[in-house]
């Protein structure tokens, strides 16, 4: 058991909009152990990138306490966030666009040890370039291309080279492989699990795919409107859904097998706008086993059975 | 209708399409043959740039010219080749014999017109009917896809992704195809609304008695909906077969290697089983097997010769010499089964 890297308290970002308030994140609070990998599973729209940008300040929370490491990441001031940048660090989800395409391979892996200073002398940054592409898969040869003539596998692989230059204790990894085919997506997936290995690191790993945080993740989230609505280790999940959205995003995956038809849920409707939303269960108006108290007010995350919480007082553990 | 007795929808015999760009030709499809009866559902299932759209354009000659030309084949609905119709007569075909259902919703609708005028425009164009018909036919369309039909006036803006691609749907049906093409209909959408609308088109294919081609990267999605199965790899399909052929005695490499990758969400293993390697360059001109370099099977021959199309049934193939041993027994159940 190690001790927690990652713990998020009470996140909450609220965005102003003409409307009124739009509830991105809503009262978040999970934490991550060093050396694990957290699943954040939701739809579009559903919060879960917000949550990552929150945690790493790319964006700035509205209330609440991300503690990285005993530090309270929130509480630090803009010259502090360059210390923040060398332990967390971020892969994004479209290697088509988050690739300044003016920058050679070399050029975007440099840059962040450039900007943090981290080696000085050009031969040692050539070095840890080099010594970072090898670690990604990249050929060497590659170094002087630019992100363009490059296909989707080799320019994700650029962006793990990028977050991985500054050592960092903990990654956010926002849709890796979304953008990607099937084959290269599991060459991503089987390097990032290496990666943990090898180098200890920690994961937040954001993706609306289930099958791949199954395969990924030692804890899975899931988020619905801002809000967490179910948290467990991924076998007790996968296992035993409690919450109803859990259960339909769970039946909702197309399977491979063609022997095992399973039953599928299906749910009413699509996400509603996430703006002033009242005080009642988020995943009310779509639910399948709605009742009358479930306008009330909202439920809170509680534990049903060891380490699996659910936010749904009638969820029933079988 | 005259041609309506014919069983099979669609022939598509060595289709062969390049584009012509500055920097080199790309053979986009290699020869493509599809035969599809009525009431089939094909799932064509490849990766980026495998030729998946390329092939459903041709069908209804939207390929972009230039850059893009069809060098070679032939394609025929319900016995005739459509490739030498004039493009007038073309016209009468796209929409009410063969329609398109795009992948993105958001960009397939035209924003400036209510949802209601883009469906009537379908059934105007193609059917003789007065107005009132029109849209009363539009607004049954609109029911049928599980859309309200007071909703006929609202713009597309006013939809959700989900309710958008439900209106192509019915766009796409208003004419009651034969031939319905699905270019990866639900890719934009969430897992819980892909389930809707894949509910949607299966209840519809039943209804409307429409042949179906669903072009997909997602082998998920074609176990859902698929009675056979084409696996394409740079412009040409490597296997082909019904659904059980395909998922329950997969022969090659390629496909092999798909179904290997994918994340299994009952068995958990911690390392997935990647294809090494990306797609090809699709410049290239291969003497032998286009899969060859990303291939654990490959020897000697497979690139320099190009692979047979060898039938292990009456309704599986593979294209590589993997099965070349097979070839002649096999040759001999094809002979007795035609």
């Amino acid at each position: 058991m190690g001790c927690n890297i990652l713990e998020v308290e009470s996140l909450t970002k609220h965005f102003p909009t003409p409307k009124g308030l739009l509830y991105a994140v809503d009262n978040v609070t999970f934490s991550i152990k060093k050396g694990k990998t957290l699943g954040l599973v939701g739809e579009s729209g559903c919060g879960k990138t917000t949550t990552g940008r929150c945690i790493l300040r790319l964006l700035e929370p509205t209330s609440g306490k991300v503690i990285f490491d005993g530090k309270d990441v929130t509480k630090l001031r803009k010259k502090q966030i360059y210390l923040l940048r060398k332990e967390m660090q971020i892969i994004f989800q479209d290697p088509y666009s988050s690739l300044n395409p003016r920058m050679t391979v070399e050029g975007i892996i440099s840059e962040p040890i450039k900007i943090n200073k981290l080696i000085k002398n050009e031969k040692d940054i050539k070095k840890r370039v080099d010594e970072l592409m090898d670690i990604v898969g990249l050929a060497s040869r590659l170094r002087r291309s630019y992100p363009h003539e490059l296909d989707g596998g080799r320019r994700q692989r650029i962006g793990v080279a990028r977050a991985l230059s500054l050592n960092p204790k903990f990654i956010v990894c926002d849709e890796p492989v979304s953008a990607l085919d099937v084959s290269i997506q599991a060459q991503i997936l089987n390097m990032l699990k290496e990666l943990q290995k090898e180098l200890d690191l920690t994961y937040l790993f954001i993706t609306h795919d289930l099958s791949v945080v199954n395969h990924f993740s030692d804890d899975i989230a899931v988020m619905y409107l801002g809000k967490l609505i179910e948290k467990a280790p991924t076998l007790q999940l996968f296992e035993n859904p409690l919450h109803p959205y859990t259960k339909a995003l769970l039946s909702a995956i197309p399977i491979v097998d063609i022997d095992k038809k399973k039953e599928r849920i299906l749910i009413k409707g699509e996400i509603p706008s996430p703006v002033n939303l009242p005080d009642e269960c988020r995943f009310a108006p779509r639910c399948n086993y709605v009742r009358d108290e479930c306008f009330e007010k909202q439920p809170e995350l509680i534990e049903v059975e060891p380490n699996h919480f659910v936010a749904c007082p009638y969820a029933k553990i079988n | 209708m005259h041609r309506s007795n014919s069983e099979i929808i669609l022939d598509m015999k060595n289709l062969v399409v390049d584009y012509e760009t500055d920097d080199g030709i790309v053979h986009a499809v290699n020869g493509m043959n599809i035969k599809l009866n009525r009431k089939q559902s094909l799932g064509i299932v490849g990766e980026t740039g495998a030729g998946k759209t390329t092939t459903a354009l041709s069908i209804l000659r939207l390929i972009p010219d230039p850059p893009g030309v069809i060098k070679n084949g032939e394609i025929f609905l319900e016995g005739e080749d459509i490739l030498l119709y004039p493009e007038a007569k073309m016209r009468k075909l796209r929409g009410s014999y063969v329609s398109m259902i795009f992948q993105d919703p958001m960009t397939s609708l035209n924003p400036v017109l209510t949802v209601g005028e883009q469906i009537s425009e379908v059934i105007r164009v193609h059917r003789k009917a007065d107005s009132e018909d029109v849209i009363r036919k539009a607004k049954e369309m609109l029911e049928v896809v599980g859309i309200k039909s007071d909703r006929y006036n609202d713009f597309p803006y006013q939809f959700s992704g989900g309710m958008k691609q439900r209106i192509v749907i019915a766009m796409a049906l208003a004419c009651y195809p034969k031939l319905l093409i699905a270019d990866e209909p639900t890719t934009a959408l969430d897992v819980t609304i892909q389930a809707q609308i894949l509910e949607v088109m299966k209840d519809l294919k039943e209804k409307f008695d429409t042949s179906l081609i669903l072009i997909t990267h997602d082998l998920g999605v074609v176990a859902e909906i698929c009675d056979i199965v084409s696996v394409v790899y740079a412009g040409s399909i490597i296997e082909h077969g019904t659904l059980r052929d395909i998922f329950k005695s997969t022969k090659h490499p390629y496909t092999e290697g798909l179904f290997n990758s994918l994340p299994n969400i009952n068995a958990r293993a911690e390392f997935l089983k990647p294809i090494p390697g990306s797609m090809p360059d699709p410049t290239q001109v291969y003497t032998g097997c286009a899969f060859y370099e990303r291939c654990k099977y490959a020897v000697d021959k497979c690139n320099a010769v190009k692979p047979p199309k060898i039938w292990l049934n009456d309704t599986h193939y593979v294209v590589c010499h993997k099965y070349d041993d097979i070839e002649l027994t096999q040759k001999e159940v094809e002979n007795n089964g035609m």
